[in-house]
């Protein structure tokens, strides 16, 4: 199993095949797997295996924007759903967001607690299996688990939480069924692993308590989408509806899903979402980062960071005003001071294609804000099968987002500084006593190991916020107020000529809002700017690297052939590319633009 | 008897992995309930599957959204970690997959190469046919030559998902990238004899998750599909249509219909056909499997059936809140 492959991991090019191991050379990681979707990385590193210049490139397109032009806007939320099947409720609400924006729709009370629900569902969800089953294998070793002592890992497990899976029977037999299945000789998911790389650093009864959390985690996933399952009739891919939420409060026991012992359910998966993020995911985040402290200061990024806030209590007007999760920008890490920002104002977000496989009719070196989008196809990539992308030209499916011309990082690393900036008082005595524990200071943030540990804490703040979510939700209910749906703009006969609108939401990746027009009932132009395309695009026409080429930039590789440090760095931004890609015109003519209103 | 290789069968692995027999026989015959089958049959699935070693599945993810595998992952009886360590062996996935880069490509292809003739082809995502197919490469290949590529040496091909049936979303007008379904990917090869495995379509957006266990379960005990309808669907799940086993069927013969989400006929279970559900059209296991454990399907939590599971429901006329009739 270990060291199976003498050139995993690198794809030898042309220049690279021949070179000595002290020659600069380009290290090509595609797929980048246990992400959503299809990620290329092109690193070239100098004489001392050191990474002088990361190149992203996202590598599949779909078009679904341009598959939005002409539908009706009540439709949208189910096809920009399909974005991703990871992320399955944010583009949803994101894009009814932006349809009710448009309409001056307010929606009743009910329908914000149960989308708050619904979204502070899909975090707890996302989160953990992210740590688990995408992340953790890049920390974690299996072949090293097979040595390890299950009365050690007990006392370890004792040690670390009241967690009632903690016998030395129990991690006896985690052992006992992964040696079954690596002496079957079929290894599966798990050949050709990294494993035995100089960075593994763990004890074997931490990487074997990680395995049997990582099992644990798989069926634990299955048991706490029932909230989406009961609100949206199934998940992946529960529904949603313009105007509210779909479910309405059952009259009987029985005749719809939200009755009285669903509502009790929801309340009991709230409660074991919180018994496993409060005893097995915080505590193992600590227990491993605690092997990896060296983390704590490679793989900052930009040092920018943005976020569009999350958590409305209010409806209407006040949904803005009452984000429990503040929006904000932070600049060149200074905590000091969090920017405004404004979703509307053309100089603000704009969008780059100067290393996308787009172009612009103002040439490719322009930015345009999202209503002024445009789109035109213009592949310049090789023809496939190919080695190599030529990096120095377009390189990408996805465009380059700047916030007043600046690369941002978004994502639970943003929302925590940005809540840790604002002063929020959870949020700050969750950071400090995390860092304390690891004697490491605020600046560790700034980092891979601080994005890993910032997806654990906000994890944390949400899971604790969701019996406040559920008690609105009930005590409403109590109070009689059964509406969840408003019909007064359901028909499109009633809606403006013409209107536009931007749905903001916070992803757990990161930052996202839709931009749309609305023209005779019908979607005028659809443009989704989404947490990975922030984080995953290219270079902008100024050179300047998106942040996870920037948080390559400088890592030492200490084997090249088996690059699990780019994996590390790449997978603590919980990548998800086919949010990331945009609009694709198919013959390259047609030119998709906005006109403003 | 089946070729043995030198790996050990299914319940050699399974009671090295402390799997009483009585589990075992006990997920046999939830597993033969789900497909329709007669309780007889759960013998001769415990049967095949104590006594083959387990077979290769290869998972290849072309215009994926994830939702598929994000469902499979949500299978309770039997579970995805259940198959994957103990009745098959998933030798690539990408999401799941522990090796990246050029380590995940050897994976996957010594797995074909190995297991040539043999492995199940599991397909996601619509598959670009235009240009090259550069509108989706991995490993800087084209997801259309690798598909291709991996169906000669298998034995059973499952698409997996609308998408992958029919095209789906990205094949949705005006199809922006030219996808179209396995078959469409596939068509020349068939044709020519180069890809002999049956197909089987598994459509949902995504496929309810028990249903595409369900068949890998089937094939691996019959090694055949199940009976197929003409759109390539295995009939035990796509037999009958939601609406025929919906809940609120008793309110449509009454003529009894919410008029909007949340009114008294929608808080009472009321049929929602007058708000765009396509339930009598589709056909699909939601009501009868149901979802995430039981919990609930669509209808039941009050939104219509978007009629996931039939080719070209992205571009129905009327869109998702027009009435059927």
């Amino acid at each position: 199993m270990a060291n199976s492959s003498k050139k995993a991991g690198e794809k030898p090019t042309a220049a690279a095949k021949n070179a000595p191991a002290s020659q600069p050379r380009r290290i090509v990681v595609d797929p980048v797997t246990r992400i959503e979707g299809h990620l290329r990385i092109e690193a070239e590193t100098d004489a001392q295996g050191v990474i002088t210049r990361a190149s992203s490139s996202g590598t599949m397109v779909r078009g679904i924007e341009l598959i939005l032009k002409g539908r009706d806007p009540r439709d949208a939320w189910a096809f920009t759903q399909r974005f991703c099947g990871v992320c399955t409720v944010v583009h949803s609400i994101a894009s009814i967001r932006a349809v009710e924006y448009a309409l001056g729709y307010v929606i009743p009370e009910n329908a914000q607690h149960i989308r708050n629900l619904m979204i502070a569902a899909q975090y707890v969800h996302d989160h953990v299996m992210h740590f688990y089953h995408l992340h953790a294998l890049d920390w974690v070793d299996v072949v090293s688990a097979l040595k390890a002592d299950p009365a050690a890992t007990s006392k370890l497990q004792v040690s670390l939480s009241p967690w009632p899976n903690n016998s030395p029977a129990y991690f006896g037999a985690v052992q006992q069924r992964l040696k079954g299945f690596v002496e079957s000789g079929q290894l599966g998911i798990f050949a050709n692993g990294y494993w035995g790389h100089p960075e593994y650093k763990l004890p074997p009864e931490v990487n074997l308590l990680a395995i049997a959390h990582y099992l644990e985690a798989l069926a634990w996933q299955r048991d706490v989408v029932k909230i989406h399952a009961i609100f949206g009739g199934k998940n992946p891919h529960p529904n949603f509806v313009v105007g509210g939420v779909p479910c309405a409060i059952s009259a009987t026991s029985h005749a719809t899903a939200v009755n009285g012992d669903n509502l009790r359910l929801v309340g009991e998966v709230i409660d074991k979402m919180r018994q496993f993020v409060d005893q097995v995911y915080l505590p193992d985040t600590l227990a491993i980062a605690g092997f990896y402290k060296d983390w704590a200061t490679r793989g900052e990024g930009v040092g920018n960071f943005l976020s569009y806030g999350e958590f409305p209590t209010g409806v209407g007007a006040a949904e803005r005003n009452t984000l429990q999760f503040p929006p904000g920008v932070i600049i060149n890490r200074d905590l000091a001071k969090v920017h405004p920002v404004n979703f509307e104002d053309p100089t603000e977000i704009q969008e780059f294609v100067a290393h996308s496989w787009y172009s612009y009719s103002a040439g490719k070196q322009v930015g345009l804000h999202p209503y002024d989008g445009e789109t035109k196809l213009d592949y310049t990539g090789p023809k496939p099968p190919y080695e190599q992308l030529d990096v120095d030209q377009s390189y990408s499916w996805i465009k380059s987002p700047r916030w007043k011309g600046l690369p941002v990082e978004v994502g639970p690393l943003a929302r925590v500084l940005i809540l840790y900036a604002s002063g929020e008082v959870r949020t700050r005595g969750l950071v400090d006593h995390s860092l304390g524990r690891l004697g490491l200071p605020i600046s560790a943030l700034f980092s891979t190991l601080g994005r890993v540990a910032a997806r654990t804490i906000e994890t944390k703040l949400i899971a604790d916020m969701m019996p406040g979510m559920y008690d609105a939700l009930m005590a409403n209910i109590a109070r009689g107020d059964l509406r969840t749906f408003d019909d007064v703009l359901f028909d499109p006969t009633t809606w403006p000529k013409k209107t536009r609108g931007v749905g903001m939401m916070e992803a757990p990746r990161g930052a996202l809002a839709h931009w749309l027009t609305i023209e005779e009932g019908r979607i005028g132009n659809y443009q989704a700017v989404v947490p990975s395309t922030w984080n995953a695009g290219p270079r902008d026409a100024a050179g300047r690297e998106g942040p996870y080429e920037a948080a390559l930039r400088g890592h030492k590789l200490q084997d090249p052939s088996r690059p699990l440090e780019i994996l590390r760095t790449i997978h603590s931004f919980d990548p998800c590319l086919a949010c990331a890609v945009h609009v694709v015109d198919p013959k390259g003519e047609e030119l998709v633009r906005v006109r403003v209103l | 008897m089946e070729e043995r290789d030198n790996h050990p069968t299914l319940l050699d692995h399974l009671r090295r992995q402390g799997v009483s027999r009585r589990d075992f026989l006990n997920w046999c015959a939830y597993t033969a309930s789900i497909l329709a089958l007669p309780p007889s049959a759960s013998q001769a699935i415990a049967q095949a599957l104590a006594t083959k070693p387990r077979p290769s599945v290869i998972w290849l993810s072309v215009q994926e959204c994830t939702g598929c595998s994000e469902s499979i992952l949500r299978s309770f009886e039997p579970t995805l970690e259940s198959l994957m360590f103990d009745q098959f062996s998933l030798d690539y996935h990408h999401v799941l997959q522990a090796a990246a880069g050029t380590a995940a490509e050897q994976a996957r292809d010594r797995a074909i190469e190995q297991n040539f003739g043999k492995y199940v082809l599991v397909i996601d995502g619509g598959i670009p046919l235009d240009r090259d197919g550069y509108y989706s490469t991995t490993g800087g290949k084209s997801g259309r030559d690798l598909v291709r590529g991996a169906a000669k040496g298998a034995a059973l091909i499952i698409a997996v998902g609308t998408c992958a049936a029919y095209g789906g979303i990205p094949a949705a007008s005006p199809n922006p990238t030219g996808a179209g379904g396995v078959h469409d990917a596939l068509r020349e090869l068939i044709d020519n004899k180069d890809v002999a495995a049956p197909i089987i379509n598994v459509p949902g957006c995504p496929p309810v998750p028990e249903v595409m266990t369900g068949v890998v379960v089937y094939f691996l005990t019959y090694g055949k599909p199940p009976d197929l309808d003409n759109l390539g669907r295995p009939i035990p799940f796509f037999g009958r249509t939601v609406h025929d086993d919906c809940p609120r069927l008793p309110f449509f013969n009454q003529g009894l219909f919410a008029k909007s989400f949340d009114d008294e006929g929608a808080q009472k279970g009321y049929c929602l056909k007058d708000l765009g559900c396509k339930g009598p059209t589709t056909f699909n296991a939601c009501t009868t499997v149901k979802w995430n454990q039981k919990t609930s399907f669509p209808m039941f939590s009050g939104h219509g059936c978007l009629g996931c599971a039939q080719p070209k429901f992205w571009d129905r006329e009327g869109g998702f809140y027009g009435k059927l009739f």
